[in-house]
């Protein structure tokens, strides 16, 4: 019989084709993903290697003097957690807020679209235009002078379309019958929202504010436009200041001291790394207690 | 089953329901008893369902859900202009069709509603944990581990807790919407066990697509089907025993004997 003795051939050849394939396909992922961890493992350990040593308790704990030249970065550091915090401070409850308008307060309509509309256009904006805008809004039309406040309300509106986006979808993201369970429990719209829906989304909320707090350390360009480049330690909201990634921009580009820029490098990858997990082990523990 | 106690709970007018221009339940009357349970029955897609979320608001939740007739709550209406949802649904609790256990703790889980109204004192609180978790009969299974995840538990100790979570804000009728369904037959025959002993005290009203349960718990059974004008109709409303042995419409007999549905 012809057919019998073909056939087992050719299924081989078909397998031998598809198993192939799956080989290939296989070798190029892992090839992607291995490439993408060297590149970043490269730059990560090139910097810490070039930075780690310059780190002493001294350049943690004294100010920049000599324009950068020598001392430390205290200041920076100082000026960069503050220009975070209010960046935070005033993008998330006005992100969080509008997320919960958006996605349980109001259905699909005109306002809601101009509202998406708005915030994705935001986010495309590049940073420097931000900048730009906080320049002359706070720091000259409002008469606020190069300032953490300034920086920091500039860095809000920068943030915002990411809290806003982050926010919503966690928020759809919990599941519709917890909120009948809710208000077949005699809860009302907002105890509904308050007991049920925030806590489930909560560790996407969170995640859409470590996200944010990244950017605002990273940022330069809109921070040196409108909080400075001063290197005092700041004495109140209204001081100029120097942010860490402003201080390694200009120790880079005006050839102060290479150094001293991957010093500074260095630690704001720390210091990144740091925030990440200090946010992720303190939401672990609440998910912990509320579970 | 025991003697059917007269006292209605429930009242249903003339009522028809409708989303938006599609016209889902029409002509609804029929009287619902206290301590009693009533069995809504009919194949899928009539608009049991529907039927059971009218006495609790829940379709208030659905846009361009439009109610028309009367009912009472023990002769209070309860659609009307200035009425809430809220404090109807203290009074009509709900267990759904599958276990849906927030992501928190077992006491948290049954405390949450209690919380709503107000209710803070520690100790009230784990009375009302306790009270509750002891009428589903999971107390004992479970005191030692209160503040273990509700999730940890199996599904049929979750749908227990469900149940609990509905107690604690002392409802006066229960409404459960195919709540064994999801369950292995050891637990919905703990459930079914659990509906008895309830029916002492509230009103409950099932909806169910599984005759036998329908014939070992109910007392009143709510015959419903897809009528001639595709609207939802009630086609008969009887004690479940007389219904099951001596059914009056040829819809109901061809139903309840597996014709169709």
């Amino acid at each position: 019989m012809p057919r019998l003795s073909t056939s087992p051939v050719r299924n081989e050849v078909i397998i031998i084709n598809s198993r192939t394939r799956e080989i290939i396909a296989k070798t190029f992922i892992w090839a992607a993903a291995i490439f993408v961890l060297v590149i970043l493992a490269f730059i990560i350990i090139y910097i810490l290697v070039k930075g780690l040593p310059i780190i002493s308790w001294r350049f943690l704990t004294e100010p920049p003097s000599n324009m950068g030249r020598s001392g430390g970065v205290s200041s920076t550091i100082v000026g960069t957690l503050l220009i975070t915090l209010v960046a935070i401070l005033i993008a998330a409850p006005f992100g969080i807020g509008t997320a919960f308008y958006l996605a349980e307060y109001t259905r699909e309509n005109t306002v809601t679209r101009v509202i998406r509309f708005s915030a994705e256009s935001l986010a495309g904006i590049p940073s420097i235009v931000y900048g730009l805008f906080g320049f002359i809004f706070f720091v000259i039309y409002l008469k606020m002078g190069w300032s953490i406040l300034s920086g920091g309300l500039t860095l809000a509106f920068m943030i915002l379309p990411t809290i806003i986006r982050t926010s919503e979808e966690s928020i759809r993201a919990v599941p519709e019958i917890f909120r009948e369970v809710s208000f077949s429990l005699s809860a009302t719209k907002w105890q509904t929202i308050y007991k049920v829906v925030f806590p489930a989304a909560l560790a996407g909320i969170v995640n859409g504010i470590i996200l944010s707090v990244g950017r605002c350390i990273a940022e330069t360009a809109a921070v040196v436009l409108t909080a400075g480049s001063a290197l005092r330690i700041p004495s109140s909201l209204f001081s100029p200041t120097r942010s860490m990634a402003v201080h390694f921009y200009i120790l880079a580009r005006e050839g102060i001291s290479m150094e001293n820029a991957y010093g500074t490098a260095a630690l704001l990858i720390i210091l990144i790394f740091l925030i990440n997990v200090v946010a992720n082990t303190l939401l672990n523990s609440f998910m912990e207690k509320g579970r | 089953m025991a003697e059917l106690s007269k006292n209605v709970k429930i009242s249903t007018q003339s009522v028809n329901l409708y989303y938006g221009s599609y016209h889902a339940l029409k002509d609804i009357t029929f009287d619902i008893y206290d301590r009693a349970i009533t069995a809504i029955i009919g194949p899928s897609g009539c608009g049991k369902s529907t039927l059971l979320r009218i006495f609790n608001r829940m379709n208030d939740l659905i846009p361009h859900v439009r109610i028309e007739g009367e009912i009472l709550l023990d002769n209070l209406a309860i659609y009307g202009n200035n009425l809430e949802a809220s404090p109807l649904r203290k009074k009509v609790g709900m267990v759904f069709q599958r276990p849906n256990v927030f992501p928190m703790s077992i006491f948290d889980n049954i405390v949450i509603g209690p919380k709503h109204h107000g209710i803070k004192d520690k100790h009230a609180l784990a009375g009302i944990v306790e009270h509750s978790l002891n009428q589903v009969a999971l107390w004992d299974e479970v005191k030692d581990n209160l503040k273990k995840p509700g999730l940890s538990l199996t599904p049929g100790q979750q749908q227990r807790l469900c149940i609990a979570r509905a107690l604690a804000v002392e409802p006066e009728v229960i409404l459960m919407d195919e709540s064994c369904s999801a369950l292995d037959p050891g637990s919905t025959m703990k459930i079914e066990d659990l509906m008895l002993e309830l029916a002492q005290k509230y009103a409950i009203i099932i909806v169910t697509h599984n005759m036998e349960q329908a014939l070992r718990v109910s007392d009143m059974a709510a015959f419903i089907m897809i009528g001639e004008d595709k609207v939802g109709t009630l086609v008969e409303y009887a004690p479940t025993t007389k219904m099951f042995s001596y059914p009056q419409d040829q819809r109901t007999e061809d139903y309840i004997t597996g014709r169709f549905g």
